[in-house]
């Protein structure tokens, strides 16, 4: 532990520290562009320079610095403020200073930092350089001109997603920040460079010119496109949400999120259920919610009724769907609308108990039938990172770009019976094994399988510094999935036991991926938000409300509760869930127990109590011993990034992007 | 003036072949294995008795350089052992530096055994001779000279019978200057961008390939078998305190015969001058300026260089280095706004764009510099052109950002009232004009 003087106040830095940090610890502000805490260290931007005793008599780039014991540290000093005042004013010579027309206005760290540190005038009377623009596929709109070269974008494609994406050609006051050839960034996180970009040289395309963001509203939620639970913040005007921003939580995103879910949002206008509708001589037309109400009514199910939920569904939709069928007398609840049965009478064998941060200091890690980087983008950046540690991954599933390397044993599950004897030994000697079993991993006798390993490898120990490691994780993709299974939505054999139960009223609660030929003879009543699947397939559509309309409880693959709030109204006739199934319970004429959603809440935490507590639920370390043989091909559920909810499939943009990325070599070849 | 039995380099003009016969004949690989059985300590410590300093222009001391290799290989993560490199600087792009050229092409083999010699002294595994990509004929005498080395089992496995192994591979640059800085050199080795390394940490501690590695230049690698040889004091009774030995100097520009030539150090301006040059074009009083140690280093006017002792301590006494030794005479005819400015479009040209203050200030110092040529300027900008090089100098990651500011520095220094007299020459043709 150093001690060091910053500006004449002694303090004692952690080991390690640089000298920014240590500032930063005496409660000094440093200037910086380049330095960023989750990339490594470039010190090109020069505009952190201090002051350090002792050392040589020239100022000194702080963040790359390490403390020292006894370092004389000023940051107030003429030397210091001089030393700013010029490289602000060389980063502003050939800067357009086109604030009124950039995107960056008002969120902008050059201009924060030219107000605070700059000179005030300049003294540049040359010609400014230009640079011309450069594509970047769909999402990141370029305006190089306004480039400082902090080169965070090629540090974050290099470092945090794992791909030589971004970089720089030519050198000098030539020197411009490109993607190879100018071809699209493709990575599914590549959007995040345009919250590191320190300026409006990256800027977000499809948001561009949209607002200001003096003009938003910012609410905290939570990103339903995959199970990660990314906390993100919405962006609001009116009744549109402008745009994602991740929010910083070390142990679920870090600060990144997805391309899909930051993106996805402009679905949120468009394909829109506004109004109700019935099915009348098989077309769907459009009504009252009283005639829907006594239509429902009409079916007269009495327990002959099930609910299926959807993927992006929060606690409280769920729970009030359960109340409601449990007021009717039925306990038909399933959530997992492709079929899958697996079993959930012990939730820590479904869980991601490693938790997101803990898989990044796994030493060995078997991935069986999870394409991680499609399925859950943020675990993969996790595992890239435990890579870099030096941890040995193996993958049991048909080949896929992993960024990090690892080794495919094979795309047939009964691989995991005869495991390579290298891969044993490498699990067996790991002190933190972790086994991820993903969608496709988790049928045909896979989480068995997957679960006797992780008992013959004794995955659940208790470590040296005495902490609990347990290494069995599953990777669900649907937002809802932990939550619904905390609730019940699930049956013994699957979907597959509501089908042979024939229930004569079905409640689709967003659930579009169901097979619903199935339910020929059931009445479908699709309460969700957005015309898909479901609503084309439904007898009676109630329209309700998305993610960003109402406040609600998500729980994350790993077992996290967290909440979110309410950015936004429902458009059109369109209600809050949890007051639709309210209605309905008035409607078929039975009591839920609440009335409002406070009273919903406190029902469901009395029901389930860890859904109160915002936090990882406890699900025990007991892992079932699992066994028998796994067998058949693996097949990765999605078969595009971009389009896997209903939000996403009506969003412009992720079209755009499933268009250009994803099939843009088809097409090219097409074209040809 | 240093007589003949002292030169080192006894081949500097070719008169005889570079091949390993020639070189053998002319003293070199004489029974380098009894160098290398004094021990890695003993020729650190005889290289530092010497008083060599390095001869790419910053002047370090080299054999202290070189001790700062650690003496136990450092563990990696596996607990393997690292290996330790040597990387010989041979990208020499210094405007008006050309000694290396006339060491690699006319005697490479004093560099080949000087690699073994210091790699051996420094616990390296191999050298990396990183060749400047203009040298095309000189990279292939190299090559050819190393893989004489190999046939004669000079380097290689068990390197002159010593019982050490040791490799050499030449590695050709590709026209960067930038990459004759120590860490863009690393950087360039290791196939990425040339753009030099944040410091610390220090190439001693984790260079190329995060290994233990020095880099040194050409002229100080080439010396050190005869040092060994002769000994310490042979070499340091040659220059002044601090500043010993002998010296190539490379003078260029309006002398009646430009030539490089080796000297001990210190020895007087006018002396180099007249002994090998032929004396200043137009006589002494036709002389202007002299850049004393290549592009880099700022420019002394005629009156304080002619008796100045040339050497590291001398020259930096007149503000200005010894640098490369690379002497640029200018006589009276020069345009000496245009030459500096010259230099600044170079500089800019170079500059390999990292970071901030080199990377805009290059152009903006080399613009105004080229109003001020015309005079098109205001006599305020003199002054601020001298801000800016201050912004500049010292804030930059490698030292070519100061490396730009110096000679505009220099010119403000000694020839303000040439910038002045143009401006107002220039505004009085504009009155006279209107």
């Amino acid at each position: 532990m150093p001690k060091v003087t910053v500006d004449g106040v002694e303090l004692e830095v952690p080991a390690g520290a640089t000298v920014l940090q240590a500032c930063e610890l005496a409660g000094k502000e440093i200037p910086r562009f380049c330095y960023h805490e989750r990339l490594s260290i470039a010190g090109n931007c020069r505009m952190c320079l201090v002051e350090v005793k002792p050392g040589p008599p020239k100022p000194q780039a702080s963040c790359a610095l390490p403390a020292t014991e006894g370092q004389e540290i000023r940051t107030d000093s003429e030397m210091v403020k001089t030393a700013r005042e010029g490289v602000m004013e060389f980063l502003l010579i050939n800067h357009p200073l086109d604030c009124p027309i950039c995107d960056q206005g008002g969120e902008c760290d050059l201009q924060d930092q030219a107000m605070a540190y700059g000179r005030g005038a300049s003294r540049y009377d040359e010609n400014k350089r230009a640079v011309t623009e450069k594509y970047m596929g769909p999402l990141i709109k370029t305006i190089m001109t306004r480039c400082i070269h902090c080169t965070r974008c090629v540090r974050f494609s290099e470092e945090i997603a794992g791909v030589d994406e971004i970089g720089a050609l030519y050198r000098g006051e030539n020197m411009q920040i490109t993607t190879y050839l100018e071809h699209a960034a493709k990575h599914e996180m590549s959007a995040n460079v345009i919250d590191l970009c320190p300026v409006g040289a990256l800027t977000s395309r499809p948001y561009s010119f949209e607002a200001r963001p003096w003009e938003l509203k910012k609410t905290l939620s939570i990103d339903v496109s995959d199970a990660v639970g990314a906390n993100i913040r919405l962006d609001s005007r009116g009744r549109e949400v402008m745009r994602v921003l991740p929010r910083v939580n070390d142990d679920v995103n870090e600060e990144w999120i997805s391309d899909k879910a930051r993106y996805q949002v402009d679905g949120l206008t468009r394909r829109r259920l506004d109004k109700v509708w019935i099915r009348r001589d098989g077309k769907l037309q459009a009504a009252s919610w009283q005639d829907a109400f006594d239509a429902i009514a009409s079916v007269n199910a009495g327990a002959g009724v099930a609910a299926v939920a959807g993927d992006m569904l929060d606690c409280e939709t769920m729970f009030a769907a359960k109340s409601l069928l449990g007021a009717l007398g039925s306990t038909m609840l399933e959530g997992r609308q492709t079929g899958m049965d697996y079993d959930v009478s012990n939730l820590a064998a479904v869980n991601f108990n490693t938790t997101l941060g803990g898989i990044e200091h796994a030493d060995a890690v078997l991935v069986v039938g999870s394409n991680v980087r499609w399925e859950a983008p943020l675990v993969n950046v996790r595992l890239r990172k435990a890579v870099k540690r030096g941890a040995k991954v193996f993958i049991v599933g048909p080949e896929w770009d992993t960024t990090f390397g690892g080794e495919f044993l094979g795309s047939d599950l009964s691989v995991l019976g005869s495991l390579p004897s290298h891969v044993g030994e490498a699990m067996s000697k790991a002190a933190r094994p972790a086994i991820i079993v993903g969608g496709a991993g988790l049928g045909s006798g896979g989480l068995e399988a997957s679960l006797a390993l992780a008992k013959g490898w004794n995955l659940v120990r208790d470590l040296e510094d005495g902490e609990r490691w347990n290494g069995f994780n599953v990777l669900h993709m649907a937002a809802s999935r932990m939550g619904g299974l905390m609730l019940g939505f699930a049956q013994k054999g699957g979907i597959a036991d509501i089908v042979a139960a024939r229930p004569k009223l079905i409640f689709a609660l967003g659930a579009d991926e169901v097979d619903f030929a199935k339910f020929a003879d059931s009445t479908i009543v699709y309460v969700g938000h957005h015309g898909d699947k479901g609503a084309h397939a439904a007898d009676i559509v109630l329209p309700a409300a998305a993610f960003s309309e109402k406040p609600g409880t998500y729980v994350n693959t790993e077992g996290r509760v967290q909440f979110a709030d309410k950015a936004v109204f429902a458009p059109g006739e369109a209600r809050e869930d949890w007051k639709i199934m309210r209605a309905l319970a008035d409607a078929l004429d039975v009591t839920v127990g609440f009335d409002s959603f406070e009273e919903l809440r406190a029902e469901m935490i009395a029901q389930v109590p860890a859904l109160g507590i915002e936090g990882l639920a406890d699900y025990g370390h007991d892992l079932p011993a699992g066994g028998g043989a796994a067998s058949g091909e693996i097949a990765y559920p999605i078969g595009d990034f971009y389009m896997t909810n209903p939000i996403a499939r009506a969003s412009a943009t992720m079209q755009r992007c499933s268009a250009e990325l994803v099939h843009g070599e088809d097409m090219a070849e097409a074209a040809e | 003036m240093l007589e003949d039995r002292d030169r080192i380099f006894t081949n500097l003009y070719g008169y005889q072949p570079w091949n390993l016969k020639a070189a053998q004949a002319r003293g070199d690989w004489d029974d380098t294995k009894a160098i290398l059985a004094k021990g890695q300590d003993a020729i650190i410590e005889e290289i530092k008795a010497s008083g060599l300093r390095g001869r790419g222009g910053a002047g370090f001391p080299t054999g202290m350089k070189w001790s700062f290799m650690p003496k136990e290989p450092p563990k990696d993560r596996a607990g393997n052992p690292r290996p330790s490199f040597l990387v010989i600087n041979a990208d020499e792009s210094e405007p008006g530096s050309c000694k290396d050229r006339e060491i690699i092409r006319h005697d490479p083999h004093k560099l080949v055994e000087g690699a073994l010699v210091a790699g051996f002294a420094m616990r390296a595994r191999a050298a990396y001779i990183y060749i400047r990509g203009e040298y095309i004929r000189e990279a292939e005498t190299l090559a050819a000279a190393v893989q004489e080395a190999y046939d004669a089992g000079l380097i290689g496995k068990n390197a002159s019978g010593s019982g050490y192994d040791f490799d050499v591979f030449v590695h050709r640059g590709a026209g960067a200057y930038i990459c004759g800085e120590e860490t863009a050199m690393i950087e360039s080795l290791e196939g990425k961008k040339g753009q030099p390394r944040l410091k610390p940490p220090f190439p001693a501690g984790a260079g190329l390939y995060g290994c233990p590695t020095t880099v040194n230049n050409v002229e100080s690698i080439a010396v050190a078998p005869t040092i060994m040889r002769r000994g310490a004091s042979w070499f340091a009774s040659f220059g002044r305190d601090k500043n010993h030995g002998t010296k190539l100097f490379q003078i260029s520009g309006h002398v009646e015969k430009p030539c490089v030539v080796e000297e001990a150090m210190s020895i007087p301006f006018r002396e180099l001058i007249e002994k090998h040059c032929g004396g200043i074009r137009g006589g002494w009083d036709n002389l202007l300026a002299v850049i004393p140690g290549g592009s880099s280093v700022p420019l002394v006017p005629a009156a304080e260089i002619m008796d100045a002792p040339m050497d590291f301590d001398g020259l930096k006494d007149l503000k200005s280095g010894l640098g490369t030794a690379a002497v640029i005479v200018m006589d009276k005819s020069t345009d000496i706004v245009r030459a500096i400015s010259r230099l600044s479009y170079f500089y800019k040209h170079e500059s390999c764009g990292q970071c901030t203050p080199c990377r805009e200030g290059t152009g903006w110092m080399w613009r105004v510099m080229e109003r001020l040529r015309e005079g098109e300027a205001n006599v305020e900008e003199i002054d601020m052109l001298h801000q800016v090089t201050k912004q500049v100098e010292g804030h930059t990651i490698c030292a070519l950002g100061d490396a730009a500011a110096w000679p505009i520095q220099g010119l403000i220094r000694h020839f303000r009232p040439e910038l002045e007299r143009r401006i107002a020459e220039r505004h009085g043709v504009r009155e006279a004009a209107e």
